[in-house]
């Protein structure tokens, strides 16, 4: 490691005294991607040199690399350099001032939701320090899961105030060479969350990135890590639970998961990013790297996910089973409408002794969506007892759709049980018929037979989320029937 | 030796001797097809097609005719006491992937129904051949190869309305003399036009047996059906090579309105087997059932690909795998049904399982749909387990020892596939395999 630090020291040194303290005023560094600007965002946000260290290890590695290129999806070529790689949070006389300000489609898609007044302030940008105190908000359940121990903070504040923590876990789950989108987060993330439980605790509430005002801001790469210790317990939602104005294209975020002897983490996501418009103008590239490692016996890692937004979604939750019982779980609904297009589905690793995994996918294509499952069960030749159950069903809307199946199982003990169904139906004109001779309309018998095709999934998210959930599939199936 | 170049010698000494020879269409399609064979050479599990299989150990593989060859003549004579004395069938045997005509009984034909021997269509009357043979694109890269160099294979046309009352045994006797043999197998079927097709493929055992440095043969067989309106096309494979050779084969199906194509694919020998079986409906309501049963043992390996290709509505298909695998053996199976943009009551189905018996077995499943339709049904399922507990603690209660009634499960498991094999002899020929392998397979036949 003493070996690169020497050039990059020389680098700064030539660097800085030529416009770099200016650069550091701005809000954004300039387009682009280099080495230089790594050590830039490094530089930005106060890192150890370690870490540095550890980005252009990344990036080194990423140059060698090449997009994936399996995925049943199509875009045009993402060009690297045409993006920016850290934004600062914007400037307040940038923003709306007042609710009156903001795009009222967007206001009436919240109301529709049912997102309280104040947080939809939040949500579209306002400066929300007039409307509620969100700054107190946030310390008061600072204060209470401090004293139970458990760290939840963001990434940079994690970085500066337990290293040893971040540094014995971060790139343990997801390496920075394990995929070209992960190793560009790795070298350029800006910010995320990080948990930390501590042994045998219980977290007293659901962790939610709506609690920490500082998440609102994080760009396009995020980096998130969740450690439960020895016993622990945690839940923690993933929100952008209702739709983000955003207008950069590639979002590549990295969770990694690790959960220790007996530690239960349960990840839930309701994901609502810009979808694009009814021609696939626009919209978010969801390309995403989820991954938790059952390391210690009788461990427990279960993931929710809704997926209706992004022009693309390409994301594989998985688990590696690595501890002797553990469990690992996947319930996912993921809704492609207008010319969407999702890839997505779950990998479970079993290594350890008697693993159980299930995976269980809903997907809905309408319009012109394109929805994948890609799973893949692997169950190692020493993992004595695995078990795995996969049922993965498609529902189409619309004869334009598409829905695909790709499933991939291998095992090498024999000892093992792996079962895997799926179904493909549209909704039956018979269901429609009777939901509609009872006085409901086209499109409120869809969205309740909808609601009952992902009933299994729903049921596994925490309440709040799951009646937000429900109604995010009605507002993103608008218009598909008829 | 197996390398690209050993290939392209093969094809630049033997070229001009190939059936065919000197037809222009011919000479071009060949060389096309062993252009991309030197391109692409033997597929990688780079290739998402062949992530489970990798034919790259072909380059280092050499290959012999069989210390101990068979006497082909001794093969089809019992070929045809199994099946039930030597009145039924038409017989056409290919030894070292050429045909035997002293060994052939093409017996009586119905009139408009031609069995010929593909050279010979070639040499005399290319010109029914040309819009069937296939091109150098089809399928992967042994395709091409087999398109470039084989000599020989079946060629069968039944006009318009006729039936072939008994079924057509197509016998390829591999590793006799020669190293290598490539057929390609044409059927071609008009309207209405009905006929039961089995391919017997039989290989010779290495001297040594067990003895995995000895060489064997290699055996690339490609077969193409077109079935016209409402024809009804049954084929079975019944795949027995010695333990060393390596089987690469490839059915390819189109079917017309109506038509109804079975495959049944019975893989239980070879050291490394590919079968890769694909069907198009290119009209509306055309019916497919693919049906396949493999045993692997030793270090042995059995890939089946299977494509069903839903181009039209309202088509039906429905396809049952199963594997039984011993040993440090491994089955692949992979199956992709895909529904095209328009394709609607397309109602498909596909199943999947396998059972391991053994701690060094291997399985690997990849069921795909892709589906471009919405007004459709398709399910697919897959499973990967060992015989159920509850099953054998059942016969256990009723007086079986643990290893018969392990035995007996494994048997019908196995079963299942053989009972949709609708001619009865074929099904005993194809039980009577599966009994020579499985292990206790002989007291089954007292049960």
């Amino acid at each position: 490691m003493n070996a690169p630090t020497k050039p990059i020291e020389a680098f700064l040194e030539r660097e800085y005294p030529a416009g770099f303290v200016t650069a550091l005023e701005a809000d954004a560094l300039p387009k682009g991607l280099s080495e230089d600007v790594i050590r830039r965002i490094s530089e930005k946000k106060g890192e150890p040199d370690w870490l540095l260290d550890w980005r252009l290890e990344a990036y080194r590695r990423w140059l060698t690399m090449t997009p994936p290129s399996w995925a049943q999806v199509s875009f045009a070529p993402i060009d690297y350099q045409d993006i920016v790689y850290y934004s600062a949070p914007k400037r307040k006389a940038d923003a709306p001032k007042s609710l009156d300000e903001v795009d009222p489609e967007l206001l009436r898609t919240y109301e529709k939701l049912g997102v309280p007044l104040h947080e939809r302030a939040r949500l579209a940008g306002v400066a929300v320090d007039a409307v509620f105190d969100s700054v107190s908000v946030a310390t008061t359940f600072k204060k209470q899961l401090g004293e139970h121990g458990i760290i939840f903070c963001s990434f940079s504040e994690a970085v500066k105030e337990h290293p040893e923590l971040v540094r014995q876990y971060l790139g343990t789950v997801v390496p920075q060479g394990d995929n070209f989108y992960a190793a560009l987060n790795s070298a350029v993330f800006s910010d995320g969350s990080f948990v930390y439980i501590p042994k045998g605790v219980r977290c007293p509430m659901e962790l939610s990135t709506y609690f920490r005002i500082n998440a609102r801001d994080t760009g396009q790469f995020e980096r998130t890590l969740i450690i439960a210790d020895e016993g622990a317990t945690v839940s923690y939602l993933e929100g952008c639970t209702a739709p983000m104005r955003d207008e950069n294209q590639l979002h590549a975020a990295v969770v990694e998961l690790v959960a220790l002897e007996g530690a239960h983490i349960k990840y839930s996501t309701v994901q609502n990013w810009y979808p694009g418009d009814k021609d696939g103008k626009g919209g978010i590239y969801n390309f995403v790297t989820k991954r938790g490692d059952c390391r210690g016996a009788r461990s427990h890692i279960s993931w929710t996910q809704v997926e209706t937004g992004s022009a693309i979604t390409w994301k594989y939750p998985s688990v590696l089973l690595r501890g002797d019982d553990s469990v690992g779980e996947f319930y996912s609904v993921a809704l492609t409408n207008h010319r969407q297009q999702a890839d997505t589905g779950s990998k479970m690793t079993h290594i350890g002794r008697n693993t159980k995994s299930t995976i269980l996918s809903k997907g809905i294509s309408a319009g012109h969506g394109s929805n994948t499952f890609r799973g893949l069960v692997r169950v190692t030749p020493k993992a004595v007892g695995a078990r795995n159950y996969t049922q993965c069903d498609s529902l189409l809307i619309g004869e334009r759709c598409a829905a695909h199946t790709f499933p991939t199982i291998e095992v090498r003990h024999p000892s093992a049980r792996v079962e895997h169904e799926a179904t493909t139906s549209r909704i039956g004109e018979d269901q429609l018929f009777y939901a509609m001779q009872r006085g409901l309309t086209a499109e409120d018998a869809v969205s309740m037979i909808v609601s009952g095709f992902c009933k299994e999934v729903f049921k596994e998210l925490p309440m709040e989320f799951a009646v937000e959930a429900q109604k995010l599939l009605g507002v993103s199936l608008e218009g598909s029937v008829g | 030796m197996s390398t690209l170049e050993h290939w392209l010698q093969r094809y630049n000494a033997g070229r001009d001797t190939l059936p065919g020879a000197g037809v222009p269409w011919l000479d071009a399609l060949r060389e096309e097809a062993i252009m991309r064979f030197a391109d692409e050479g033997w597929p990688s599990n780079r290739l998402e097609n062949w992530r489970h299989t990798s034919l790259t150990l072909l380059e280092e593989r050499s290959f012999a005719a069989a210390a101990a060859p068979l006497t082909a003549a001794a093969v089809v004579q019992g070929l045809r006491r199994d099946d039930d004395g030597a009145a039924g069938g038409h017989w056409l045997v290919f030894v070292d992937g050429r045909h035997a005509p002293a060994l052939s009984d093409i017996g009586a034909l119905p009139a408009g129904a031609q069995i010929r021997a593909l050279a010979d269509v070639l040499a005399t009357r290319p010109e029914w051949v040309e819009g069937h043979f296939g091109t150098a694109d089809d399928g992967a890269s042994p395709a091409a190869l087999n398109a470039a160099l084989a000599a020989d294979g079946a060629f069968v046309r039944l006009a318009r309305g006729v039936t072939l009352e008994a079924p057509l045994h197509l016998v390829f006797i591999g590793g006799v003399r020669e190293d290598a043999s490539l057929v390609r197998n044409l059927v071609i079927a008009e309207a209405n036009a009905e006929a039961t097709i089995v391919e017997h493929y039989v290989g010779a055992e290495p001297a040594a047996a067990g003895s995995a440095a000895s060489a064997g043969a290699l055996s690339n067989a490609v077969t193409r059906i077109a079935a016209g309106h409402d024809a009804r096309i049954t084929h079975l494979k019944l795949q027995e090579e010695g333990r060393n050779t390596v089987h690469l084969a490839a059915i390819d199906a189109v079917q017309a309105r109506g038509s109804v194509f079975a495959s049944h694919s019975l893989s239980f020998g070879a050291q490394l087997a590919r079968n890769d079986i694909a069907t198009r409906f290119e009209g509306e309501g055309c019916e497919a059932l693919l049906n396949g049963l493999f045993h692997v043992d030793g270090r042995r390996h059995v890939d089946h690909h299977t494509r069903i290709d839903h181009a039209q509505p309202r088509g039906t298909s429905r396809e049952f795998y199963r594997g039984v695998l011993d040993g440090a053996g491994r089955g692949v199976f992979a199956g992709r049904i895909l529904v095209a943009p328009g394709a609607v009551r397309t109602d498909a189905m596909q199943r999947a399982d396998n059972l391991l018996l053994s701690a060094q077995a291997e399985a690997d499943a990849r069921p795909e749909l892709e589906i471009y339709a919405d007004d459709v049904k398709c399910a697919h399922g897959a499973t990967v387990g060992q015989i159920d507990e509850d099953s054998l603690f059942y016969l256990r209660t009723r007086g079986l020892d643990e290893t018969h009634a392990r035995n007996l499960l494994t048997y019908a498991f196995a079963a299942e596939v053989l009972a949709r094999i609708g001619l009865a002899p074929l099904k005993r020929r194809a039980q009577a395999a599966i009994r020579a392998r499985l292990p206790g397979g002989e007291l089954m036949e007292a049960l």
